[in-house]
């Protein structure tokens, strides 16, 4: 079989491209007397030799890293519906508001009335964003979707604690992202899973049966990651409320429902969102990303701190902003500083493009694609292979199943994901979640036109024609990329996680 | 309103049609009419994109960068110079917008990355095991707590009080969910003080928590109280300024088992905090305890060197509630700006960095200490930062200073009452002998100026 | 290993269990079916437990990983760990080729040999996989 020119490009590392002599750095002049290093520094406790770094020049690292990105897949280039991920087009108003030098500049410790626009931008999205998810009060803080678990699960526990109330179980639904019961067990509580009904939601039943006074929580996505809005959701914050646990609101999902319907209003005590999903923060590859809560009134007193806050101006002055660190029964702090800024940043932006219909048409488009991309899914040729797992309307997302189609073509959605990408798209999010067998969750966003999700339903529809005639071309997909199957288990058996040297 | 979807009206008729429903309203049937949300969020208005612009540009102009003022603020974020190719790299497309690498096939570049950088944080580190990073630095020292927890078990811990202030409190946090407890080891003399540390360790104690350089610059002698704590079985973590370890013993070969950081100072912005990265290197032992994104080396169906993530039955995803941690995400663009860094820095400049930081950060520390009303808050050796003590108000004297356009540091009463008369000073390459003279000129104008006020006032 | 095997001199237990009891009664082998490792995949490491554990039957007593899956291996009668299958360290795989043999996990000093009254036999085992 022929080659690709990358196939043909083996990979090397920056590390095995240095060559003694070579540089990229050059050091300023120290201006300062020239006194011997172990005369400032006690000589036992220096390095007695340099970490070994590349040795490179300038043109070769730009050249390694362009060359070594072109063997990424991105979201600028092709469609990317994982499911879950909300892989959204991200503005490039938003790097460029952020670099700043008011903001990429702007040291975390500088003196408050000296970082006045960035504490009014917090300020401003802490409300925004308290809108959205319908609840009044909201920390920033957070690093990410599952460090924001870790702040509302902390923050139900010092709840509880505050009343004298010592719980030990965190209920969490079968369909939950592993991150909620990993979270649970970090917080010191124990896990108890809460099954699926029928039509996709909580089984009510169940969650009656083990909402007892012991219950701290229930963490909760809605909609799930079915991509479906559980219709008993005001039953459900009944059940919990009625046992005095709180309602948790995994925002991975919100971007189905901003402006819509408000996770405050449904009964949630604590939502975290992913500034990095339903914001538009850029993914990096994995990270950076932001995941800020929102809490009702009885949480409020144990948020994380510092937290900003506004201080209205006296006599017609203008109002001011503050980082109140003065927080008795706050759970205290989740990390450094105030937060990923650089990440509020570019969200506030978002939201100030978009205002709030913006945000409405976003959610409302979201919706209609993913329901239109069902639909295309739902034809002959395609049904018969990868029903849908719940046959509802569905949200942003939803959830086929390969099972026939491994049954009957004899491929399976692993293969099917992996031939996906000969036809130039990222796949779907696959096996997720658990309980759909050969499940693949696809969220196409609102930011994808009609001809897209066409496109990518034909080829789907093609792949599912070649693997009638031959599986065997699936089985071995993908051919067309930098590299193929990769062995996954010989990775594991004996993990080498450096470049030896 | 700006807007970046693509939906024309005809458009929306057809896909309505093809899916059966008469409105787009329709679609949203399953939310009960108790939980719509039928009023309009209390938002402005969305903007084009030329007026958002000029309005973050208007609120970031409020805010003084450290292009505004000479900044010898740091504590923790250091304003390094951040070279131009990282701007190209990190904005490449094909770095910023992919997802977490789900399918190595297609993410080649980012898991290439990821090993290299764990190559780099290894050699750092002097430890062999790194993973693609963590959130940042106290979360990341959080994180080795917790590894520590789940390696034995024991459930003292105890930080040095040089540890930085967001770092302890962050495990204070922590411990409230793991079941440790978290005691403070004392500093003497500008170091953690080994007879404390001596006094306070026994069997029950999991893990001993240090920072390399300190909060008051001091370079601690990681190796002495690394084995006083390895006597009594305690696990050793070190925090450490990844700039300083270019010159400095790497801590994995002083015995410490795991070592974490801020990676800001590797070619990240300071951003007002964040995003930046965690690092996280342990010892080979520890490798399947570790939480975060580890990439790994391996071939392909056709026997082509590639990458894939690997040890997954680590994480939430497979491990769920026995996960080693709850992380999902590394911060792979931020790790991405610290290995382009690092390798453009190389393996001579990294050392040429750390040496002119050492002699400048002599350099201003011995003027200043010249001055009157200026004396040592202790005496250790230092790399890039050192704390002085005043005979005035810290915080009236930095005043003064910001309003001449120097920010002279950090006010240590902030964090540290025991020293309410201390100033944390910190250098990077950016301030040359030029700023470092009008540092000292400004301070000492500003001591003056203060005393003269106050005693105007007693007056 | 290719085809579904399970030995007629083993005795079974119902989470995908062997073992080989010696002659005398006193000593046993451990590990896991056919059915186990097929159901796990490409097993990549053994989390073995140490010598001397004492390990009680149908508990926990370590973890085998493969790439996306851990399982929790139960114990299909108590006693006390005197050896772990070290060769596992540098291929776990091996468990795949050959589990009833050289993919072995840990050899025991039984606490109650008449636990063994409770195990399956290869023919009931099948029956319980269908």
């Amino acid at each position: 079989m022929s080659q690709t020119p990358q196939q043909l490009d083996h990979a090397v590392t920056i590390f095995e491209k240095s060559k003694s002599g070579r540089r990229a750095f050059t050091p300023p002049a120290a201006e300062v007397p020239d006194r011997p290093i172990t005369e400032l520094i006690p000589e036992r406790m220096l390095r007695v030799s340099p970490a070994k770094l590349p040795e490179v020049s300038e043109p070769e690292i730009v050249r390694h890293y362009t060359r070594i990105s072109k063997r990424n897949f991105d979201l600028d280039s092709g469609f990317y519906p994982l499911g879950s991920c909300t892989m959204k087009h991200n503005p490039r108003l938003h790097e460029r508001v952020a670099a700043l030098p008011g903001n990429s500049r702007l040291h975390p410790l500088q003196d408050e009335r000296r970082a006045q626009g960035a504490l009014e931008l917090m300020w401003n999205l802490q409300h925004a964003l308290g809108e959205v998810a319908g609840l009044p009060h909201v920390s920033l803080q957070p690093s990410a979707g599952s460090h924001g678990e870790l702040a509302g699960v902390l923050l139900t526990r010092a709840y509880h604690e505050d009343r004298g109330d010592r719980r030990t179980k965190v209920l969490t639904p079968d369909t939950a992202h592993g991150t909620n019961p990993a979270t649970v067990t970090m917080c010191g509580y124990e896990v108890v899973k809460v099954g699926t009904n029928p039509d996709g939601g909580v089984d009510l039943d169940d969650l009656r049966e083990k909402a007892d006074d012991q219950v701290a929580c229930l963490m909760l996505t809605n909609p799930n990651t079915l991509g479906l809005f559980d219709t008993n959701i005001e039953e459900i914050a009944e059940i919990v409320h009625g046992v005095g646990a709180t309602l948790y609101y995994d925002g991975a999902n919100l971007n189905a429902v901003m402006g819509i319907s408000r996770p405050g209003d449904m009964g949630f005590d604590i939502v975290h969102f992913n500034l990095h999903k339903s914001f538009t923060q850029p993914h990096g590859g994995g990270g950076p990303g932001a995941g800020p809560i929102a809490v009702s009134e009885r949480i409020e007193p144990y948020l994380p701190r510092p937290q900003v806050v506004r201080l209205e101006g006296n006599g017609g002055e203008q109002p001011t902003f503050t980082l109140d660190d003065d927080r008795p029964k706050s759970i205290g702090r989740l990390r450094g500083f105030q937060g990923n800024y650089g990440v509020f940043v570019r969200s506030y932006a978002y939201i100030r493009s978009l205002g709030a219909e913006g945000l409405r048409e976003a959610s409302e488009l979201a919706v209609l694609n993913a329901n239109y991309l069902l639909a295309r899914l739902s034809e002959k040729g395609v049904v018969e292979y990868l029903p849908v797992a719940y046959d509802r309307v569905c949200m942003h997302e939803f959830v086929l199943s390969g099972a026939p189609m491994k049954r009957d073509l004899g491929i399976r959605t692993l293969d099917l994901a992996k031939r996906l990408l000969d036809h130039g798209y990222h796949p779907p999010t696959v096996y997720f979640p658990l309980l759909v067998d050969e499940a693949l969750l696809i969220e196409p966003t609102e930011t994808e036109t009609k001809e897209t999700l066409d496109a990518f339903a034909d080829a789907i529809a093609e792949i599912l024609v070649e693997a009638a005639n031959d599986p065997s071309v699936a089985q071995a997909a993908p051919y067309s990329t930098p590299v193929r199957r990769l062995d996954e288990a010989g990775a594991a058996k004996q993990p080498v996680v450096r470049q030896p040297l | 309103m700006s807007s970046y979807t693509a939906a024309t009206e005809q458009d929306i008729v057809e896909m309505l049609a093809k899916i059966g429903c008469d409105s787009i309203e329709d679609l949203f049937a399953a939310i009960p009419e108790g939980v719509r949300f039928d009023s309009r969020l209390d938002l402005p208005e969305g903007k084009p994109e030329q007026e958002v612009y000029a309005e973050l540009k208007e609120l970031s102009a409020r805010n003084t960068s450290a292009d505004d003022e000479v900044t010898f603020l740091g504590a923790g974020m250091y304003d390094h110079y951040v070279p131009s190719l990282i701007d190209a790299l990190t904005s490449r497309a094909e770095f910023l917008t992919p997802y977490t690498p789900y399918q190595p096939e297609v993410s080649q570049g980012g898991l290439q990355v990821m090993f290299e950088y764990q190559t780099a944080i290894s050699e750092l580190t002097g430890l062999p095991v790194s993973n693609a990073s963590l959130y940042e630095g106290p979360s990341a020292v959080g994180s080795a707590a917790y590894l520590a927890k789940l390696v034995n078990g024991r459930s003292r811990h105890l930080v040095s009080r040089g540890v930085h202030p967001h770092s302890r409190a962050t495990l204070e946090t922590l411990a409230v969910g793991n079941g440790t407890t978290v005691e403070e080891i004392p500093l003497k003399d500008g170091v953690t003080d080994i007879e404390a540390l001596q006094a306070m360790l026994g069997d029950d104690v999991g893990a001993v928590i240090l920072q390399q350089p300190n909060f008051l610059g001091s370079v601690e002698d990681i190796e002495q109280l690394t084995a006083a704590a390895k006597e009594h079985g305690a696990l050793v973590i070190a925090s450490c300024d990844p700039i300083p370890l270019g010159i400095l013993q790497p801590p994995g070969e002083q015995g410490v088992d795991v070592v974490v950081g801020e990676g800001q100072t590797l070619g990240n912005r300071l951003d007002y905090g964040g995003p930046s990265f965690g690092f996280f290197a342990a010892a080979q032992e520890h490798i399947r305890k570790m939480p975060g994104r580890i990439a790994g080396e391996t071939t392909d169906a056709d026997g082509r060197r590639g990458w894939v993530l690997t040890l997954q039955t680590r994480e939430q995803h497979i491990r769920r509630e026995k996960a080693t941690s709850n992380i999902c995400t590394a911060q792979a663009l931020n790790a991405l700006a610290g290995v382009v860094y690092l390798a453009w820095l190389g393996r001579r400049g990294l050392v040429e960095l750390g040496e002119l930081l050492v002699r400048r950060t002599d350099f201003a520390r011995s003027q200043l200490l010249a001055l009157d009303g200026v004396t040592a808050l202790h005496e250790q050796p230092v790399v890039r930062e050192f704390a002085i003590q005043l005979d005035v108000p810290v915080a009236a004297v930095i005043e003064r200073c910001q309003a001449e356009g120097v920010n002279p540091g950090f006010e240590l009463g902030r964090e540290y009452p025991e020293y309410p008369n201390g100033l944390l000073i910190a250098l990077t390459e950016r301030r040359g002998r030029a700023d470092i003279d009008l540092l000292v000129e400004v301070l000492s104008s500003a001591i003056t100026a203060e005393r003269a006020s106050r005693t105007a006032v007693a007056a | 290993m290719n085809d579904a095997n399970y030995p007629e001199d083993l005795l079974y237990h119902a989470e995908h269990d062997w073992v080989r009891i010696d002659p005398d009664g006193e000593f046993a082998t451990m590990g896991i079916t056919w059915y186990a490792q097929d159901s796990l995949g490409e097993v990549v490491f053994f989390d073995a437990p140490e010598v001397g554990t004492m390990i009680a039957a149908d508990d926990s007593y370590a973890e085998i990983e493969s790439v996306k899956a851990v399982s929790e291996v139960i114990a299909p009668m108590s006693g006390e760990v005197i050896e772990v299958n070290s060769a596992l360290e540098s291929d776990a795989g091996v468990v795949n080729d050959d589990p009833y043999g050289e993919g072995w996990l840990v050899k025991v000093r039984l606490t109650a040999v008449e636990e063994k009254s409770g195990l399956m036999d290869s023919a009931a085992y099948e029956a319980l996989l269908g």
